[in-house]
């Protein structure tokens, strides 16, 4: 098992050399992108000749283009991102509380969506064909359906009514007078929001796998065989027929992952709150194209870690999968 | 007697049919018969993309009409009973009277009812790009305006803008799925056949791609685009770009089918006959990956669809003046006019009626090519 993870830790470096390269290259394509400085002065006339001229030189920018992805590689290998022109500090300040915002963001939702898909699978496919069954299948389908932007706007609406829960960001206004607990329970009262409308696309997905794999299962001899020697109907779902069913779940939990990053770049614009996504949104807006390299190397750096994680939970809760 | 001679005419009538029923195409489709919710879904799509070539028959208003005096008006009410309790034969409408100015709360004008008409003369058009004409489905005569839906902040018709919207939003779908099959068909195919090097240089590309998280790419792929493209130009280009993040996917799987494919016999017979390996390909193997790829491209558009608003909700896609749904959501995207004025979600509803169909209708196809599934 160690083996397998420093294998698969050995194939990330090639991988995240293609991923700086389309990261760059995506940045390259632009028209006039030869020369992002000399554009850079006309939008922030803050910055001074002598930056742009050090930056220029740091970043090799009148060298061939092949030498400055050189050069940006070798500078990103010393963990120097290049300097934010929109906010003027180093790129690594400004993606790394982000990116732990959204990753926070997608771990609540990923949990809320399997605490509330695994239970609702069990009981639809447990009572297939039922009404109960029919109307959570519907109900999966609609959730979907509905874009991540357009459910954030919909709890918005019910928020502003119902004056139950924060609108907007993060964080309360009086964040910082607030104690150790006072700013936990702040946090985990803005987050409801945004996991809501997060989670509600995974929930549909989830439920419905968990409702044909279960389903698969109880098909199986095994569980004919638990039912025959008398084990009770309870015993026999949960212990015997519910663990095997989940175990392809655990699969899917690095591809949920990456479809909660896309989700959460909507949902983290439309609510207001300080996370990756919004980040490089407003980076792409503003040409900070040190801010967009980073933030792409970054969300790709965080899928990959959330896949070699299921890989090796996976390991973990199904004992026929053995990596050699 | 007679009742038993017909019953063994319909019995040998089925079998005849059974019999001549049998390519996978038509195995399918008569299964698919039976899921009357992706039927459902089906015509809904079909309905839609009829009122998307029929857009300037649909739409009341052109698409660059607008009433400055008119911004915000909430949807109009279609009425058969008047103020004085008289039942009319056609629905009528009230003209808008602003009640509140610094609000922009409207009211009907009772004064006077204009009648809604239905095959009315009205602003010339191309039907289908070809034939002119100027007759709409319905109107009402100014000062009274048809806003079904509401009007935007430059008081033009929310449901026009939908119904002219909806080009962009439904073909998006299927122009990526025109451009990215071919593109993952012949990778996977080329990746699978020959194997070695050839495999190894798509895969770890596919890797690479699968890597990012998606719209992060497409964010950033857009946001190259330059701002001076007219909307047709940039709609084809943002299909290209979906198309260049998304082949992937489909080349991954096309590949793990083609492995298998390979090696039965009428392709080994196929080379023996001595034909090129581009034809043996296209020819022999991609064909029998055409359930897959058929209900992999139903399954498609939807997420292109979400895909597509999604960047022009965030205001990277299409741009004013053109119009797609997520473009006239992102109108509702700050949380005071979205509550004062919230028929503005209604774009957002017509995204997700076309994906839910797309995706019942995927789920049906997908079922109907599942032998397992199949009923005699």
């Amino acid at each position: 098992m160690i083996r397998y993870i420093l294998r698969r830790l050995l194939l990330l470096g090639p991988l995240l050399l293609g991923i700086t390269f389309i990261s760059w290259a995506a940045i390259q394509l632009a028209p006039g992108s030869g020369d992002y400085f000399q554009s850079l002065v006309l939008q922030y006339p803050q910055i001074s000749p002598s930056t742009i001229a050090a930056l220029r030189a740091q970043f090799g920018m009148d060298q061939p283009p092949w030498i400055q992805y050189l050069r940006w590689l070798w500078s990103i290998l010393h963990l120097n991102f290049g300097l934010s022109f929109a906010y003027n500090v180093p790129v690594s300040w400004l993606i790394g509380s982000r990116a732990l915002n959204t990753l926070l963001l997608s771990v609540t939702s990923l949990v809320a969506a399997w605490a509330i898909a695994i239970p609702l699978g069990i009981y639809s496919a447990v009572h297939q064909y039922s009404v109960v069954d029919g109307l959570l299948s519907a109900a999966a389908f609609v959730a979907i359906s509905v874009p991540s932007f357009f459910s954030a706007l919909l709890l918005l609406y019910a928020a502003y009514w119902t004056h139950l829960l924060p609108l907007q960001g993060l964080t309360s206004v009086n964040y910082d007078s607030l104690s150790w607990w006072g700013k936990v329970l702040d946090v985990c009262w803005h987050l409801v929001l945004p996991t809501v409308a997060l989670g509600v696309f995974s929930v549909g997905g989830l439920m419905r796998y968990m409702r044909t794999n279960l389903l698969d299962v109880l098909r199986q001899e095994y569980v004919q065989t638990a039912r025959a020697k008398g084990v009770s109907e309870r015993r026999v779902i949960f212990r015997h027929a519910v663990r095997n069913a989940i175990n392809p779940l655990v699969t899917l939990f690095g591809f949920e992952l990456g479809g909660l990053l896309s989700g959460a770049a909507f949902v983290e614009n439309v609510l207001g709150y300080p996370g990756l996504g919004r980040l490089i949104l407003e980076a792409v807006l503003k040409k900070d194209v040190f801010v967009v390299m980073g933030s792409l190397l970054l969300g790709s750096v965080l899928l990959i870690l959330g896949n070699l994680t299921a890989d090796i939970l996976l390991a973990y809760v199904d004992p026929r999968i053995r990596y050699e | 007697m007679a009742q038993g001679l017909t019953a063994a005419r319909l019995a040998e009538r089925r079998q005849r049919e059974a019999a001549r029923a049998r390519t996978p195409l038509q195995l399918a489709w008569r299964q698919l018969k039976r899921y009357k919710l992706a039927l459902v879904s089906g015509g809904v799509l079909i309905a839609a993309y009829t009122i998307m070539l029929l857009a300037e028959f649909v739409a009341p208003y052109p698409l660059d009409f607008s009433d400055r005096s008119l911004f915000y008006a909430p949807p109009v009410g279609v009425h058969l009973i008047d103020a004085h309790g008289r039942w009319h034969v056609r629905p009528f409408v009230y003209a808008y009277r602003l009640v509140d100015p610094d609000l922009r709360v409207y009211g009907p004008d009772l004064s006077r009812t204009y009648d809604i008409h239905f095959f009315v003369r009205g602003f010339p058009y191309r039907l289908l790009w070809i034939l002119p004409a100027d007759v709409h489905l319905m109107g009402v005569d100014p000062p009274a305006r048809l806003f079904l839906l509401g009007s935007d902040q430059f008081g033009r018709d929310l449901l026009s803008r939908m119904v002219f919207g909806s080009r962009v939003s439904l073909m998006i779908g299927i122009l990526v799925v025109l451009i990215t099959f071919p593109i993952g068909l012949i990778m996977g195919g080329l990746a699978g056949y020959y194997g070695r090097i050839i495999d190894n240089l798509i895969m770890r590309a596919v890797e690479v791609l699968a890597a990012f998280p998606t719209f992060y790419l497409l964010l950033t792929l857009a946001s190259v685009l330059p701002a001076t493209l007219s909307s047709a130009v940039r709609l084809f280009m943002i299909a290209g770009v979906f198309s260049l993040v998304g082949w992937g996917g489909l080349a991954r799987i096309i590949r793990g089918l083609v492995l298998s494919i390979r090696e039965l016999e009428f392709v080994q017979g196929a080379r023996a006959a001595g034909l090129n390996d581009l034809r043996v390909i296209v020819r022999h193997i991609l064909p029998s990956t055409t359930s897959y790829v058929i209900v992999a491209a139903t399954l498609t558009i939807p997420g292109v669809i979400l895909g597509e608003s999604g960047l022009s909700f965030l205001g990277l896609g299409v741009q004013e003046p053109g119009t797609s749904w997520g473009l006239l959501l992102a109108q509702a995207q700050s949380v005071d006019v979205l509550t004062q004025f919230p028929w503005l979600l209604y774009p957002g509803l017509a995204i997700v009626l076309v994906i839910l169909a797309y995706n019942f209708l995927g789920d049906g196809i997908r079922d109907a090519f599942d032998p397992r599934q199949r009923s005699t």
